[in-house]
């Protein structure tokens, strides 16, 4: 067992964010939000951290290679737990069910042998190139979501934010102002203590002051009982901040542009085929993606959730029927929005003279051409501001083409 | 003798873990003396190592886990026995079902031990009642609240007892220091070479000896020193799964089919030493990791030693001559790993990466370039002494220029309250509750790179309002039997800022009074 009793006697925010979860949302409303033509996209970014096994969770069941590379954890689309088959090449993990569903109705779109510019395999440089969205790693001051608020309109302040954990992820850190809700299981400060610290700060440290203004804030829009912790497990936890994420995201007033991130993925080993700790994990992943699609409900079909990790694992498992880190891997698309019932894909072969550094699924698609294609069609942004100011230096990266319906 | 309050402040807040009330007279004497406050920490080199009665060794609290463990999985074999769909057995109160949401001991590496089979690493889960709530206890001790705060709880495993065993007597060596530089230094390399107690029972039962055997004898010694013992310690060895780890070549890899994890091989490069672009490849990754093969603990069965302690096994072992950064190694079985980890901590990369942590940790988040080198060549020319490096550091004058900027951990704000309060708790309960709150769960850090070390993480909107809260519960229950103006005589005096100072004297109450000063920028910022 892992959490003794000082973990168990409270659902803290950090238990969210280890088995669960890290949330942030732009302030405002961009300003198209009620154009003409009733269409008021949604975005939402899901970090996987930890690198997710790309090859485990959409398996490339028709490449010769696979079944020996992936060994005991490769999945097959027969047997006691059979994979469904995505198309005649790549089946996916069998505990996605509404990620299959969502395919199915061509709401869900999978993006294979991707990666981001990184090419080493420290997963914190791997999530600073991935949220920072710079070619390189070292640049932590804002993330590319974050920058293309900024390209934005902007229209109204939303009334209610969301956001989890005591920190906001990279992605979403930036000029651009930022919401954050996290739910409490604490009593909390009386109003007349927190202004006259508010007012204390202004004179003397007015980055607290901002802070705790923004903190104030936050807990009171997001206040009521849907929004409390429950017990449960990671799974669980994950299902729980989504769908309260969802709420807030499906108000009228409420925030268009979240990310969030789950950590957790680095299966170095005993990772687990179609069931284990992986399978565990997709579990939950696929349940947060549920709960987007009903807690957002007439909204889903203008929502384009973007699924994305740092990089993917070695294509051949390990010593302890895990695997180390790797390269190419996988995003996933999912929302009403989405253009689906692909898999997007130019395969690159699984023989040793084709992976990378003769260890990792080659990447063949940039990352940033998938996130650029989407902020593209979602939010009208133009291939300069993309190249130059969201992605910088990834003009050679073009955004990808009909990505959104 | 000349009384510099701000210097004062420098030297219990920067360096220490801020100023005790009651009759310590911390501040003054700091005021007196900034640097020989600091310094007569360093001084006193056994005074750092934690022994306490009742804690045990990793050997001893690894036997006692496996016997637990033992002990659960024979309850819950009589169980399936007796009636396959029932609870579990009343023994060890570990709950197998993992779908059961009203048990209270339900943890996530139960279900995910059922569905994976053996797989060990786990996220914190929750398996407690909703109403059930947190109670902020922190700065309570248990003989004005005993049991009574927690309603009806089962009674501890060892597992639990052992870590809050461990928390607690950390908590009181903080509470009870002079200074606490030294403690701020274990604190410091603890989360440099840290472990996270999420990855299993192994992890939680070991990681608070962890800390009193691979780092605080080390502090004051040298960093080879504090390197071999960490990477060999069974705590780390199990978060870092390289006991599961076999040379592919080896006699165990060719009988077992398995063979080699770089986990652990990669974190030492990346986190402890060389830090990431310190000019290493992913050969040397794979290299380094074949040269550490065999490094284990012996398990229950003891067939390599005492069961729970560090053991060299040599049939996991990869044969061979391995050359790591460009240097070859003889294969001279353990020899061979250590010979690389003693080359790895004298590099020059991680020299610069030590030396920068260690300043931005005290100094700045972006800490003066000036130091830093200094920093670095102290560690180069004593050959990673980690006393001259922290005298160094005091000895600076950027570490006594610099303005307090840095923002307080949730760690070092609930002890520099609890000192000031003069509070040691008997119970960890309500510390161990704030901290996981507040994002900086003891021991249990999200991965291998440990906790953020930058005032923007702990800033935060969400941490900020969070604090606040903390601190009125604090003023709730302890405010009306201290005068807060008192206390912010002893933590900061006339080095206290006016509009601090009116705030407090113009609370409306006691109880705000002290939530207000428990706030201030004087208390949060270090």
């Amino acid at each position: 067992m892992i959490d003794c009793v000082e973990n168990r006697l409270l659902t803290s925010r950090r238990g969210l964010l280890l088995g669960g979860a890290s949330f942030a949302a732009w302030a405002y409303l961009p300003k198209f939000a009620r154009a003409a033509d009733g269409r008021d996209p949604r975005l939402v970014v899901v970090i996987l951290r930890g690198a997710l096994d790309g090859l485990a969770t959409v398996a490339p069941v028709g490449d010769p290679d696979y079944a020996g590379l992936h060994g005991s954890i490769a999945l097959t689309a027969d047997g006691a737990h059979p994979a469904p088959m995505l198309d005649s090449f790549f089946a996916l993990h069998p505990s996605m069910p509404e990620f299959a569903r969502m395919y199915r109705d061509q709401h869900a779109a999978v993006i294979h042998a991707v990666a981001t510019p990184y090419r080493d395999r420290s997963h914190f440089d791997g999530q600073d190139v991935l949220e920072s969205g710079y070619a390189g790693p070292g640049r932590v001051q804002s993330g590319w979501l974050n920058r293309a608020l900024e390209a934005l309109p902007r229209g109204e302040r939303v009334s209610s934010g969301l956001a989890v954990g005591p920190t906001t992820p990279l992605v979403l850190r930036g000029n651009a102002p930022t919401v954050g809700w996290a739910p409490v299981a604490l009593p909390q400060a009386d109003d007349d203590t927190a202004m006259r610290l508010v007012e204390l700060y202004r004179h003397r440290d007015p980055a607290l002051a901002s802070a705790l203004s923004q903190g104030l804030q936050l807990e009171k829009a997001a206040s009521g009982d849907d929004m409390k912790p429950k017990p449960g497990n990671a799974v669980a936890q994950m299902r729980q901040v989504a769908r309260g994420a969802a709420k807030l995201m499906a108000a009228d007033d409420g925030p268009r542009i979240a990310a969030l991130a789950f950590d957790g993925w680095d299966t170095h080993a005993n990772e687990g085929g179609p069931v284990g700790r992986l399978a565990f994990l997709l579990g939950g992943l696929d349940g947060a993606l549920a709960e987007f699609e009903s807690g957002l409900g007439d909204r889903w079909r203008d929502t384009v959730v973007i699924v994305a990790t740092e990089f993917g694992r070695t294509a051949r498992i390990n010593g302890t029927d895990g695997t180390d880190h790797g390269t190419g891997t996988i995003a996933l698309l999912a929302g009403g929005a989405v253009k689906g019932g692909r898999v997007i894909s130019d395969w690159p072969g699984l023989k040793p003279a084709n992976l990378f550094e003769a260890r990792d699924l080659k990447p063949t698609t940039d990352l940033r051409s998938v996130i650029k294609g989407v902020l593209q069609s979602q939010f009208g942004l133009s291939d300069r501001v993309l190249a130059e100011m969201v992605f910088p230096d990834s003009a050679s990266a073009r955004p990808m083409k009909g990505l959104v319906v | 003798m000349a009384r510099d309050s701000q210097a004062a402040l420098v030297a219990l807040n920067r360096f220490g873990f801020g100023a005790r009330g009651g009759a310590s007279g911390d501040l003054i004497n700091a005021a007196s003396d900034p640097r020989g406050f600091v310094k007569a920490d360093l001084a006193r080199p056994f005074a750092v190592l934690l022994e306490a009665p009742g804690l045990q060794s990793t050997p001893q609290l690894g036997q006692a886990a496996f016997a637990y463990q033992d002990q659960v999985k024979q309850a819950r074999e009589a169980t399936k026995a007796a009636t396959p769909t029932e609870a579990p057995a009343p023994l060890p109160p570990a709950d197998p079902k993992p779908d059961n949401t009203l048990r209270r001991n339900l943890s996530l590496n139960t279900v995910m031990t059922e569905i994976a089979g053996q797989m060990a690493e786990a996220k914190p889960a929750d398996g407690k009642p909703a109403d059930n709530a947190m109670k902020p206890d922190g700065m309570q001790p248990s003989a004005a609240a005993p049991a009574a705060a927690k309603p009806s709880p089962q009674p501890l495993n060892v597992i639990q007892k052992t870590f809050r065993a461990e928390a607690l007597a950390r908590l009181q060596r903080a509470m009870m220091v002079d200074c606490g530089f030294t403690e701020r230094l274990v604190v410091f390399w603890s989360n440099h070479f840290c472990i996270s107690a999420s990855k299993g029972e192994l992890a939680r039962m070991w990681a608070g000896a962890f800390e009193r055997e691979a780092i605080r004898p080390h502090v004051l010694g040298r960093f080879a020193d504090m390197l071999k013992a960490v990477e060999q310690h069974p705590a780390m060895l199990f978060f870092l799964d390289n006991q599961q780890s076999l040379g592919p070549d080896s006699r165990a890899g060719q009988n077992r089919k398995r063979g080699l994890n770089e986990n652990l091989a990669r974190e030492i490069m990346e986190l402890h030493t060389l830090g990431v672009g310190g000019g290493y490849t992913q050969e040397d990754v794979t290299s380094l990791a074949r040269m550490i093969t065999g490094w284990t603990f012996a398990g229950r069965q003891g067939k390599l030693g005492a069961p729970g302690s560090f053991a060299f096994n040599a049939n996991a072992h990869q044969p061979g001559r391995q050359v790591l950064l460009g240097k070859t190694y003889e294969a001279t079985g353990l020899a061979q790993g250590e010979a690389a980890l003693a080359d790895i901590a004298r590099h020059p990369s991680t020299a610069n990466f030590v030396a920068t942590k260690f300043a931005r940790h005290f100094v700045a988040d972006d800490p003066p370039p000036a130091l830093v080198a200094r920093l670095r060549d102290v560690f180069v020319r004593t050959d990673g002494d980690l006393k001259a490096l922290a005298t160094a550091l005091v000895d600076s004058d950027e570490a006594w220029k610099a303005p307090l900027t840095k923002m307080r951990s949730p760690y070092d704000f609930l002890v520099a309250s609890g000192r000031l309060l003069a509070r040691v708790p008997e119970d960890p309960g309500g510390y161990l509750n704030n901290l996981n709150l507040l994002g900086q769960p003891l021991w249990t850090p999200a991965g291998p790179n440990g906790f953020p070390d930058t005032s923007a993480a702990w800033a935060a909107p969400e941490g900020m309002k969070l604090r606040l809260d903390i601190a009125s519960q604090m003023g709730a229950r302890l405010g009306p039997n201290i005068d807060p103006l008192d206390l912010l005589e002893f933590a900061a005096a006339d080095a206290a800022s006016v509009e601090t100072r009116r705030t407090i004297e113009r609370a409306e109450s006691r109880q705000q009074a002290l939530a207000l000063l428990l706030m201030s920028p004087e208390l949060q910022r270090r």
